[in-house]
C-alpha cells in the first residue's frame, strides 16, 4: 500500500482551496513541524490524523496564522497568504471552531454568531434584523432555537452548533472543526454530522480533527496523516483500513492492546465474589435515579452509557463528591456516611475525574506535589509527609507508571494529557484505595499512554483493587470489564456479564429509543 | 529562614528584583544622607532610620501577611482597614470604660475583646466567601464599606484618647527593639514555621490553584478558605492595636485608612500573583519594606509627605512592569515548547512498545 | 461545568413574567433596585413631611451628579470584567488642576478641555497597561489612584477655591422645572451622559463587544472581535467620565482639594452592584448603575431628614445593601464559584 498518495484521481480535477507546501514551524530546539505538504479541496471533510503530539494543533496553528512557519508557504486559492493571527485568517475565509466552545455565554445566540458584523441602523446594532438573520443562518443548518435566547442556556453541543454557525456565517471557505465531537453525546453528533454534510454539498472544505476513529470513518473524504512533526501520507478514507491508518499513526501496532485483553480475561477468571462496595437505593434528585450497585474485590465494572446518561453521575455519588439523597453505601460491610469526598477518601475510594484540567491535577504544583496530595490531605495538615518518605513515594511512582518528565519538581500544568493522567492515577494509588474509580481516563490522550493506563487498570484488578472504568469508548469499556453496568436517562438500566459486546451495549442504550436505535444501526 | 525553598526559589527568583528595589532604596537614602544607616545604642533602645522603617512598617507588613495566605487561596480581603479601624475603637473605647483605665487588666480585657471581634469578622469574611461562595472581592467590600461605619458607631464617632501604660507598650515600647517591631517579626516566623513546616502551606497552594481538584483530592477546602480570612482579620486586629497604642487613641476615620492597599500592594510586589496558588512570604516582607522604605525616604527628603503617593505610583508601576516583561518572556520560552512536550511524551512510548513481541506481526499486517 | 447533561440555567420566572418571553435573571436586580428605592421613598414619604415635594427628587440628582457620572464610567469597565479604583482620586485631581489653571487665569473652556484630556489621558495609559502588560486591572488603577492623589497634591497641598466668573454663574445657574422646582446644569450634563451611555453599552457595537469581553476575554478574541480597543477604550471612557464628575464636583464645591471625593470609587462600584451589574463581567445595566446612585442618595435624604441618627449610618447602610444585593445576585445568577 503507497504511504505516499499524493495524488489522488477522482479529485484530480478540482483546484485545492488551501495548499501548503513544505511547512517547518520550529521553536528554539524543538521541531514541531518539517516539511510537511498538506491541501484541502472545495466541498470535502478532511480528516488529520496523529496522535497526540503529531503536529495536528501546530499545523491548524499555522494555518490559522497563531504560528508563524519558519519554512515553506500557503495557499489560499492559489495566492500566497500569511495571516497574523485567527481574525485575519477569518477574514479571508477560515473560520476555526475549537474543542471548548469559545463563545460568549453571556449573550444571546444572536449575538454569538453575528457579533462583530452585525446589522446596523444609524450605527447602531439593529437588534431585530440581527435576531432575524440568525434565525435565518441557524434555520439553514436546520437548528431551531431561539436566537434572542442567552447562550448558556442551552446545552454545550447547540452552543458547539452555534459556534459553527458562527464560523458559517462568515461565508467561510474553509472550517477548521478541531475536536468539535469530544463532549457530544452520539445523537448530537449525527446532528453535527448531517450539519458537515449540508456545508460540504455546499462546497465549503471542513477539515476535521477527532480522536475518535469511527466517526473519522465516517464523514470524512480524505485523510492526511502526521507523525512526529512529518507527513506520513494522504489518503481516501475508503482506500485505507482503520488497522493501516493506527499503525501509520503511531508507527507500531497494537500488540500492547492484545495484552490488555489478555491481562483482562485472566483476572476475570479469578474475579472474586468478596464485596468491597455495596451500594442499596443510593440516588439524589435530578441527578442519579436511585440504583444497587456492587462491587467485589480484583473485579472490573464498566460504566456504559451516553453522555448525559448519569455515569459520570453515579460515580460521583459514590464518591461523595455530590451528596446522595438517599440510599447506602457499605465498604467492607461498614455502613459510610457519604457527606464529602474526604469521608470517602477514608474509608478506601478513589476517584479520577473525567475533567483532568478542572477537577483534577492541580497544574501549578509540582509532580511531587500533586503525587502527595490526596495522602497528604488524609494526614491533615499537621502531620506533614517526611521529605525521604515523600522522595521514595514520589520516585516509586513516576517509575512505575513512567511518567515524563521523570522529575518530580515538574509542574503538572506542563505535562502531556497522558502524563497528567498517570499523575493523577499515581496520588490515588498511592492511598491504596480499595475501590478506584476511573472516569474517563483515557479520553484525549494519545494511544501510548492509553494502553499504559488501560493494563494498568488490568494489572490493579488482578491485585485485588475493585476498579469502577467510565469511558465513552464502548470497546473499551468491553474489553477490560467483569461486568457492565449500562446507563440510560440517569438510572442504571441492566448489568451485563464479562461476555457482553459493543453490540449487546449498544442494543440496551438504544432499546426503546427509535431515534437512538438509528443512531446506533 | 523557614527551609532551604526561599533559598532555592531565590535563584530563580522573583525575589530578586524587589530586593534589587529595596537595595537600591536604602542605598539612595545613605547616599544623599549618610547618617540614614546608623544606629544609634541609648537607654538600652536601639535608634536609626532603620529600627524607624521598621517599625513603621511593622503594622502593613502583619496584614500582608495574612492578605498573602488570603490571596495565596485565590481570595483578597479588603475589609482589613476596616477591622483596623474596629479593632483600635474596640480595645480604646473598652479600656476607658474599664474601672481603672491605667490598669493592666484593662489593656489586656481590651486587646482580647478587640482581638475576639476581629476574630468575629473574619469568620464572617470566611462564611460569605467559604460557605455562601460569594467572590471575595466583593465579599469583603461588605465590610470594608460598613466597617468604618461600625468602627465609628463604637467610638461615638469621636476619637478616643486612652492612658495606659500596658497598651501603650504594644505599639510604642520598646524591648532593645520596638515592642511593635518583635511581634510583627514573631507573627511572621509563627507563619512561616506554620505554613512551611506543616503541609498547611501546600494545601493553601492546592485550593488557591484549583479548588475543585483540591476538593475531589479530599482537602477542606472550605476550612482552609475560612481559616485564611479568619487569620488575615487577626493580623489586622493586632495591626489595628499597634497603629490605636502608637498614638494611644482610636481614630475610626483615619486608622488603617488605605493599609489594604499597602498590604496588597506589599504581597503583588513580593511576586504573588492575585491570580492565587504560590506565595511568597519572604517577598511579601521585602514588598512591605520597600513600601515603607519608600514613605521614609519621601519623608527624610523633605518632600510634602502626602506626595508620597506619587513615588508609591512609581514603584508599584516600576515593579509590576519589570515582573511583566519577566513573565511574557517565560511565556515566549514556554509557548514553542508546548508542541515539543506530547512529542517527548509519544516518542518514548513508542520505541518502547515498538519492542514488544507482537510488534512484526502488526508491521507485516500494515505493510500488506 | 463539564457535561452537557448539566446546562446552566439562566432563567427566573419573574423575569419571564414581566416580559412574557425568556429573559434572563440578570434583569431581576435591576427590577429589585427600582422596588427598593420606591420602597425607601415611600417610607421616607409615610414618616416625614416634605419628602415627596419635588425639590427633594431633585436635589437627590442634584447632590449626586457627579456620583451618577462615574458610576457610568464604571459601569463600562466592570462589565468587561475590569475595575477602575482610580475614579476618586481622578475626581480629586480634576478639581484641582480646575481650581489651580483657573487660578492661574486660563479661560474657562480650556480648563474644562484640558481637564478632560487629563482624565481621558490617565484613563488611556491605565488601559495600556492592563491590556498590554496583562497585569490585574486592580493593581493598574490602583496604582493610578495613588498617581492622580499625589499629583493633586504636587498641584497644592491646600484647598484652592474657584473663583473664576464663569464656573461660578455655571455651578449657581438653576434651571427651574416648576414653580418650586430646579435643577442645577450639572443634572442636565449628567443625564444626558446616562443617555448616551446606555446608546453606546446596549446599542453599538463597542459596546456589545464590552459585553463579549466580559463574558469571555479569550473567545472574544477568538471570535475576531477588537478586544484590545474595547479593553482599552473602557478605561478611557472610565477616566473621561470621572473627570466630568470632577468638573460637575468643583461645580458643586467651588473648590479644587486633594482629599475631595476620598472613597468615591466605594461609593460609585456599590451603585453599580446595587444596579444589578455582575463584578465579573458580561452582565449590566447602565440605567441600573444610575438606580442604584439613586437608591443610596435616596437613603442619604433618610438619614438627613432623620436628624438624630449620625452620618455613619449611612456607611453601614450601604454596606448591609451591598451584602443584600451581593446574595441576591448570588441567588438569581448561579453562577459558578
Amino acid at each position: 500500500m503507497s504511504v505516499d498518495a499524493k495524488q489522488a484521481p477522482r479529485e484530480a480535477g478540482r483546484a485545492a482551496v488551501v495548499q501548503m507546501r513544505g511547512i517547518s514551524v520550529e521553536f528554539p530546539g524543538v521541531k514541531a513541524l518539517q516539511e510537511v505538504d498538506f491541501r484541502l479541496l472545495p466541498g470535502e471533510v478532511h480528516a488529520l490524523m496523529g496522535e497526540n503530539g503529531a503536529g495536528k494543533s501546530t499545523l491548524i496553528k499555522a494555518l490559522t496564522g497563531v504560528y508563524t512557519p519558519t519554512a515553506g508557504v500557503t495557499l489560499l486559492d492559489g495566492r500566497e497568504v500569511s495571516f497574523s493571527g485567527p481574525a485575519d485568517a477569518q477574514d479571508s475565509g477560515i473560520s476555526t471552531v475549537y474543542q471548548e466552545v469559545n463563545l460568549c455565554p453571556n449573550l444571546t445566540v444572536a449575538e454569538n454568531i453575528l457579533l462583530g458584523r452585525e446589522p446596523r441602523r444609524f450605527g447602531a446594532v439593529d437588534g431585530r434584523a440581527c435576531r432575524a438573520r440568525a434565525a435565518e443562518l441557524l434555520a439553514d443548518m436546520g437548528l431551531h432555537i431561539d436566537p434572542g435566547s442567552v447562550l448558556a442556556e442551552h446545552p454545550i453541543a447547540i452552543q458547539q452548533l452555534v459556534a459553527i454557525a458562527r464560523a458559517v456565517a462568515v461565508d467561510a471557505k474553509v472550517l477548521i472543526l478541531d475536536e468539535p465531537t469530544s463532549s457530544l453525546d452520539q445523537d448530537e453528533v449525527a446532528e453535527l454530522f448531517r450539519i458537515m454534510r449540508v456545508l460540504r454539498d455546499r462546497g465549503v472544505a471542513i477539515l476535521f480533527v477527532s480522536h475518535f476513529l469511527e466517526q473519522v470513518y465516517e464523514i470524512s473524504d480524505r485523510m492526511t496523516v502526521l507523525r512526529n512533526g512529518r507527513l506520513v501520507g494522504e489518503h481516501l478514507t475508503a482506500d485505507l483500513s482503520r488497522l493501516d491508518l493506527v499503525s501509520l499513526m503511531i508507527g507500531r501496532e497494537l500488540g500492547a492492546l492484545a495484552e490488555v485483553e489478555r491481562l483482562a480475561g485472566q483476572a476475570g477468571e479469578e474475579a472474586s465474589t468478596v464485596p468491597v462496595l455495596q451500594a442499596t437505593g443510593v440516588g439524589r434528585k435530578g441527578s442519579v435515579a436511585p440504583f444497587d450497585l456492587q462491587i467485589n474485590r480484583g473485579e472490573v465494572v464498566g460504566l456504559a452509557g451516553l453522555l448525559g446518561s448519569g455515569r459520570t453521575e453515579l460515580a460521583r455519588l459514590l464518591f461523595g463528591a455530590d451528596r446522595p439523597d438517599s440510599g447506602q453505601v457499605r465498604i467492607d460491610g461498614k455502613a459510610l456516611h457519604l457527606r464529602s469526598p474526604r469521608a470517602a477518601i477514608a474509608a478506601g475510594i478513589a476517584y479520577c475525574s473525567e475533567d483532568r484540567k478542572g477537577e483534577g491535577v492541580v497544574a501549578d504544583l509540582s509532580i511531587r506535589d500533586n503525587l502527595i496530595l490526596a495522602m497528604q490531605a488524609a494526614n491533615g495538615w499537621a502531620r506533614p509527609i517526611p521529605r525521604k518518605t515523600k522522595d521514595q513515594l514520589v520516585e516509586k511512582w513516576i517509575k512505575a507508571l513512567d511518567i515524563r518528565p521523570a522529575d518530580p519538581d515538574a509542574l503538572v500544568g506542563k505535562l502531556s494529557g497522558g502524563n497528567q493522567q498517570k499523575v493523577l492515577l499515581a496520588r490515588w494509588l498511592i492511598t491504596k484505595p480499595k475501590v478506584l474509580i476511573l472516569d474517563e481516563p483515557t479520553r484525549g490522550i494519545d494511544i501510548g499512554a492509553k494502553t499504559q493506563i488501560q493494563k494498568l487498570v488490568a494489572e490493579l484488578a488482578q491485585e485485588g483493587m475493585a476498579v469502577v472504568y467510565i469511558s465513552a469508548e464502548l470497546e473499551e469499556v468491553a474489553r477490560l470489564s467483569h461486568r457492565v453496568v449500562v446507563m440510560k436517562d440517569r438510572s442504571k438500566i441492566a448489568e451485563l456479564d464479562q461476555h457482553a459486546t459493543v453490540d449487546d451495549i449498544m442494543r440496551l442504550i438504544a432499546h426503546v429509543d427509535e431515534r437512538s436505535e438509528a443512531v446506533a444501526a | 529562614m523557614t527551609s532551604t525553598r526561599p533559598l532555592d526559589r531565590f535563584r530563580s527568583s522573583p525575589l530578586l528584583w524587589p530586593l534589587v528595589a529595596l537595595v537600591v532604596l536604602l542605598a539612595a537614602n545613605a547616599v544623599v544622607r549618610p547618617s540614614f544607616l546608623a544606629l544609634r545604642f541609648q537607654d538600652g533602645h536601639l535608634y536609626g532610620s532603620l529600627v524607624d522603617i521598621l517599625k513603621n512598617g511593622a503594622p502593613t507588613l502583619l496584614i500582608a501577611l495574612g492578605m498573602c495566605l488570603v490571596i495565596a487561596t485565590r481570595g483578597i480581603d479588603l475589609s482589613v482597614g476596616a477591622v483596623v479601624a474596629i479593632a483600635g475603637a474596640v480595645a480604646c473605647s473598652s479600656i476607658v470604660g474599664a474601672g481603672d483605665p491605667t490598669s493592666a487588666k484593662a489593656a489586656f480585657v481590651g486587646m482580647g475583646l478587640a482581638l475576639a471581634l476581629c476574630a468575629v469578622l473574619g469568620l464572617w469574611n470566611g462564611f460569605l466567601v467559604a460557605a455562601l461562595r460569594i467572590q471575595p472581592i466583593i465579599a469583603t467590600l461588605v465590610l470594608m464599606t460598613a466597617g468604618r461605619g461600625i468602627a465609628m458607631l463604637i467610638t461615638d464617632g469621636q476619637i478616643i484618647t486612652v492612658r495606659n501604660p500596658t497598651f501603650r507598650t504594644v505599639g510604642a515600647g520598646f524591648l532593645l527593639l520596638p515592642v511593635s517591631i518583635l511581634i510583627a517579626v514573631a507573627v511572621f516566623v509563627l507563619v512561616a514555621i506554620v505554613t512551611r513546616k506543616t503541609a498547611l502551606g501546600l494545601l493553601i497552594e492546592s485550593v488557591g490553584i484549583n479548588p475543585e481538584a483540591s476538593r475531589l483530592a479530599g482537602l477542606r477546602s472550605r476550612t482552609i478558605r475560612w481559616t485564611v480570612y479568619v487569620f488575615a482579620a487577626i493580623c489586622a486586629g493586632i495591626a489595628g492595636l499597634m497603629i490605636s497604642s502608637n498614638v494611644s487613641a482610636a481614630d475610626a476615620n483615619n486608622a488603617g485608612l488605605w493599609i489594604e492597599m499597602d498590604a496588597i500592594l506589599a504581597v503583588v510586589i513580593g511576586g504573588t500573583s492575585l491570580a492565587g496558588g504560590r506565595y511568597s512570604l519572604a517577598g511579601t516582607l521585602l514588598g512591605a519594606l520597600i513600601i515603607q522604605t519608600l514613605t521614609t525616604t519621601v519623608y527624610s527628603m523633605g518632600i510634602a509627605p502626602e506626595i508620597t503617593l506619587v513615588f508609591k505610583a512609581v514603584v508599584v508601576i516600576a515593579v509590576c512592569l519589570l515582573q511583566a516583561p519577566k513573565v511574557r518572556a517565560v511565556l515566549l520560552r514556554r509557548t514553542p515548547r508546548r508542541p515539543a512536550r506530547p512529542v517527548s511524551d509519544a516518542e518514548p512510548a513508542a520505541a518502547q512498545h515498538a519492542q514488544t513481541p507482537t510488534a512484526s506481526m502488526v508491521e507485516k499486517v500494515a505493510q500488506s | 461545568m463539564t457535561t452537557s447533561a448539566t446546562p446552566v440555567k439562566g432563567k427566573a420566572p419573574l423575569g419571564a413574567i414581566l416580559r412574557g418571553r425568556s429573559v434572563p435573571g440578570r434583569v431581576v436586580p435591576v427590577i429589585a433596585t427600582f422596588v427598593l428605592f420606591v420602597l425607601l421613598f415611600g417610607v421616607g414619604a409615610a414618616r416625614y413631611e416634605g419628602f415627596t415635594s419635588g425639590q427633594v427628587v431633585a436635589n437627590l440628582f442634584i447632590d449626586n451628579a457627579f456620583l451618577i457620572v462615574i458610576a457610568v464610567g464604571m459601569t463600562f469597565v466592570i462589565v468587561t470584567g475590569g475595575i477602575d479604583l482610580s475614579v476618586g482620586a481622578v475626581v480629586a485631581l480634576s478639581t484641582m488642576v480646575a481650581a489651580a489653571s483657573l487660578r492661574a487665569g486660563l479661560p474657562a473652556p480650556l480648563v474644562v478641555l484640558l481637564v478632560l484630556l487629563m482624565g481621558s489621558t490617565l484613563g488611556l495609559l491605565m488601559g495600556l497597561v492592563i491590556h498590554y502588560f496583562e497585569i490585574q486591572p486592580f493593581i493598574v488603577t490602583l496604582a493610578g489612584m495613588f498617581l492622580a492623589r499625589g499629583l493633586c497634591f504636587v498641584v497644592g497641598v491646600e484647598s484652592i477655591s474657584i473663583k473664576d466668573p464663569t464656573f461660578r454663574s455655571f455651578a449657581t445657574a438653576a434651571i427651574p422645572l416648576s414653580q418650586n422646582v430646579s435643577i442645577t446644569w450639572s443634572v442636565v450634563i449628567a443625564l444626558a451622559l446616562v443617555a448616551v451611555a446606555v446608546w453606546v453599552l446596549h446599542r453599538t457595537r463597542f459596546g456589545r463587544t464590552a459585553y463579549a469581553v466580559g463574558g469571555s476575554e479569550s473567545s472574544a478574541t477568538l471570535m475576531g472581535l477588537p478586544v484590545a480597543k474595547v479593553k482599552i477604550g473602557v478605561y478611557v471612557i472610565s477616566g473621561l467620565c470621572s473627570a466630568i464628575a470632577g468638573l460637575l464636583f468643583s461645580l458643586y464645591m467651588l473648590s479644587g482639594y486633594g482629599l475631595h471625593a476620598v472613597g468615591m470609587e466605594l461609593d460609585a462600584i456599590a451603585s453599580v452592584v446595587i444596579g444589578g451589574t455582575l463584578l465579573s463581567g458580561g452582565v449590566g445595566y447602565v440605567l441600573g448603575s444610575l438606580l442604584g446612585v439613586l437608591v443610596l442618595g435616596v437613603i442619604q435624604t433618610l438619614i438627613s431628614f432623620q436628624g438624630t441618627l449620625s452620618s455613619w449610618w449611612t456607611k453601614i447602610a450601604i454596606g448591609t445593601l451591598l451584602l443584600l444585593f451581593i446574595v441576591m445576585q448570588r441567588v438569581f445568577m448561579r453562577r459558578q464559584p
